[in-house]
């Protein structure tokens, strides 16, 4: 029942449908990602939430100023968060973190590439039990 | 290993069994030893005549005599805390729980008409189901080797009905086979069994199974073959009667004039091989979901609230824990009121801990580093829920599926039936969404009005027509949204399991965890329960030791 993430964005019409003629600037490719994976849990305004536990907002969060961070985090996971390495792609993971290290309030210039993930990423574990 | 046999001239202690008239017969004995020494005895007894090996369970733990005043303090109400707190207080122990929710039960929960949910983000569902209906949200079913969930639901009073796993009138869809209209799963399953008979049948005559197989066998497995796939004589798998007894009839038999059935044609191998059927019959087959299931009579929450009165004013409700220290020979834990925000200490002698790992991890935890690193070191899986309820129960109705799952590749996975209320009139509700892996990202990541809009829209493909007509209103619940969980169970791997697992387990100064995470019956209630009996087994023992 492992449906690889890649597989499932690359089948998202919104993502294979042409912009219309007179649509302003192309989406960021992160953007998609962010909307299909991170909102789940950090919430379309990336504020996170809080209950008898805590999803960090990613809107306004100083930890994003190193990229080598959100690179171990998506990669390999923390906590509850599980990793996304091998369910994404480095290229998706690269732009999802450019995208959110250049939105929400987070003005971080210097771009991730899909070789910053290669080379920094924690590989991904042995398929799960379930 | 005893083998035990009818006529067995030692069949232990004649005295326990009536009149002794005739050798006992194994269930004979096995009643005695259960009337004489308990459960736990009869499991062994059973384990050692080699039956009962589908649980671990050995019956209620035994414990008792804890020491005068000595007291545990549990963290969460969920099934495994609940039950700790059970067995602890009967032992002799002072048992208080705390529980962030304002129920018991934990995962185990329905929502019913009237109840109102509020996920992490904010978005609140006011729940407007008919009287009786329900979603669960998390558990739902119970396979018949959980014995430990099954006595404790006899024991606390859950009245209990089967849940249907396998309907073959259910429907299979995949958007790839048969141009994407959805089939019986019931010709499906037929066609494949046939047809995998008849190429055995084929391989045998090619002569490619010779190396295998004796002669004899050969030919014993070619009957067996043309009995088992409902081939004809020439060992072929065809339309005609034959097949039309498992895969159903183009007209079904009826009485006079036109009473003569009319066979239907089986669907090509190739059609199957895109429907993947095989993989559904695998997972119908897994032990796990094997006859008999069942399912509380008035949804899986009954199980938690029975629970939560077996524990009644032992539990703190509105409790956020924050801390867990473990100085100066006692439990320390603080926490908030999460109403008042108020923040007060509970002390006890020890803990059971039945947090969820990923909450646990963001709580100061004063236990070994190894310990800390095992908490911090398994992540959640995610799963969306999704219920639907219709105006009328349109597929017994119109298509005469009475409970059981339907199947399709979009991102819903399944449209599961209810298997009680049946043949009743009135409003019920689908099982609309049980998303894995991608789908369940994508769908936590919708508002519940998008999750019960895209969910309707993905299951009209079984359908159609009905489906979106007589729909009423939703409920859905995205756990990796959940405010007590952050998430679905613990994922753990082979190489988590091997570097944490027994850390994560082990007895902790004055600490130990339950739950399903501390188990290898993951996301099953079973192994929550089994968790709780072993922790408090091993932390009584440490108690009396100490």
């Amino acid at each position: 029942m492992k449906t690889l993430l890649i597989a499932l964005l690359a089948a998202t019409p919104a993502l294979a449908a042409k912009p219309p003629l007179d649509a302003g600037p192309a989406p960021h490719p992160g953007a998609e990602v962010y909307r299909n994976v991170c909102q789940a849990c950090h919430m379309a305004n990336a504020q996170g939430g809080v209950g008898a536990g805590r999803i960090p907002a990613l809107a306004g969060n100083r930890n994003l100023a190193v990229s080598g961070y959100p690179i171990l985090v998506v990669t390999g996971g923390k906590g509850a968060m599980p990793w996304f390495r091998g369910n994404l792609s480095d290229q998706q993971i690269a732009d999802v973190i450019n995208y959110v290290r250049g939105n929400y309030g987070n003005r971080y210039k210097d771009a991730v590439t899909a070789a910053m993930i290669a080379e920094m990423g924690v590989a991904a574990p042995v398929r799960d039990e379930r | 290993m005893h083998n035990w046999r009818h006529d067995s001239g030692d069949a232990g202690d004649k005295g326990l069994i009536d009149k002794g008239r005739h050798a006992p017969t194994r269930r004979e004995l096995l009643h005695a030893i259960g009337v004489m020494g308990g459960a736990a005895l009869l499991y062994q007894a059973m384990e050692a005549m080699g039956h009962a090996r589908e649980t671990q369970f050995a019956g209620p733990p035994n414990l008792s005599g804890a020491r005068p005043g000595a007291s545990v303090l549990v963290l969460g109400a969920g099934l495994a805390g609940m039950l700790a707190a059970y067995e602890l207080a009967k032992a002799g122990y002072k048992v208080e729980i705390l529980e962030y929710n304002n129920r018991p039960g934990g995962r185990n929960w329905s929502l019913y008409g009237g109840d109102t949910y509020t996920e992490l983000g904010g978005a609140t569902q006011k729940i407007g189901f008919a009287p009786g209906n329900y979603l669960n949200p998390g558990p739902w079913r119970i396979p018949y080797h959980h014995r430990t969930l099954l006595h404790y639901c006899k024991a606390f009073g859950v009245a209990l009905e089967p849940f249907i796993q396998l309907n073959h009138q259910a429907l299979v869809h995949d958007s790839l086979a048969f141009g994407g209209k959805p089939q019986r799963y019931r010709e499906l399953a037929a066609d494949w069994d046939g047809n995998v008979a008849e190429l055995l049948g084929k391989a045998i005559d090619n002569k490619g199974l010779d190396s295998t197989l004796r002669a004899e066998d050969r030919d014993r497995l070619k009957e067996a073959l043309r009995r088992w796939g409902l081939l004809d004589k020439d060992m072929r798998y065809v339309k005609g009667l034959r097949s039309s007894r498992r895969r159903g009839y183009d007209r079904p038999a009826g009485g006079g004039v036109d009473g003569a059935p009319i066979a239907s044609q089986p669907f090509a191998l190739s059609d199957l091989l895109d429907s993947g059927i095989a993989e559904l019959i695998a997972m119908h087959m897994e032990n796990q979901h094997q006859t008999t299931m069942f399912q509380p009579v008035g949804g899986m929450g009954m199980i938690g609230k029975a629970f939560g009165r077996q524990v009644a004013g032992k539990v703190r409700f509105g409790a956020k824990v924050t801390k867990i220290d473990q100085s100066g020979g006692a439990v320390t834990v603080t926490y908030s009121d999460v109403a008042s925000g108020a923040v007060n200490t509970a002390k006890a002698d020890y803990c059971v801990c039945t947090i969820p790992l990923g909450i646990l991890s963001q709580i100061e935890v004063d236990a070994s580093p190894g310990m800390l690193a095992a908490i911090a070191a398994v992540p959640y899986s995610n799963s969306v829920k999704v219920g639907l309820e219709m105006r009328s129960r349109f597929w017994e109705d119109d298509e005469a599926i009475y409970g059981g799952i339907s199947f399709t590749d979009r991102e819903i996975s399944m449209v599961s039936y209810p298997s009680s209320g049946m043949h009743s009139a009135g409003p019920a509700v689908l099982l609309g969404a049980y998303t894995f892996g991608p789908a369940s990202y994508k769908f936590a990541g919708m508002s519940p009005e998008e999750r019960i809009a895209t969910a309707l829209e993905m299951g009209s493909v079984l359908h159609p027509g009905r489906y979106k007509e007589q729909f009423l209103g939703g409920a859905a619940v995205a756990w990796s949204r959940s405010p007590f969980t952050l998430g679905c169970c613990a994922q753990w791997n082979e190489a988590t399991r091997k570097e944490h697992y027994q850390t994560l387990v082990a007895v902790d100064n004055r600490l130990v965890l339950a739950g399903e995470h501390a188990s290898y019956i993951g996301c099953w209630m079973e192994g929550a329960l089994l968790s709780s009996l072993d922790a408090i087994t091993r932390l009584h023992k440490r108690a009396l030791e100490a």
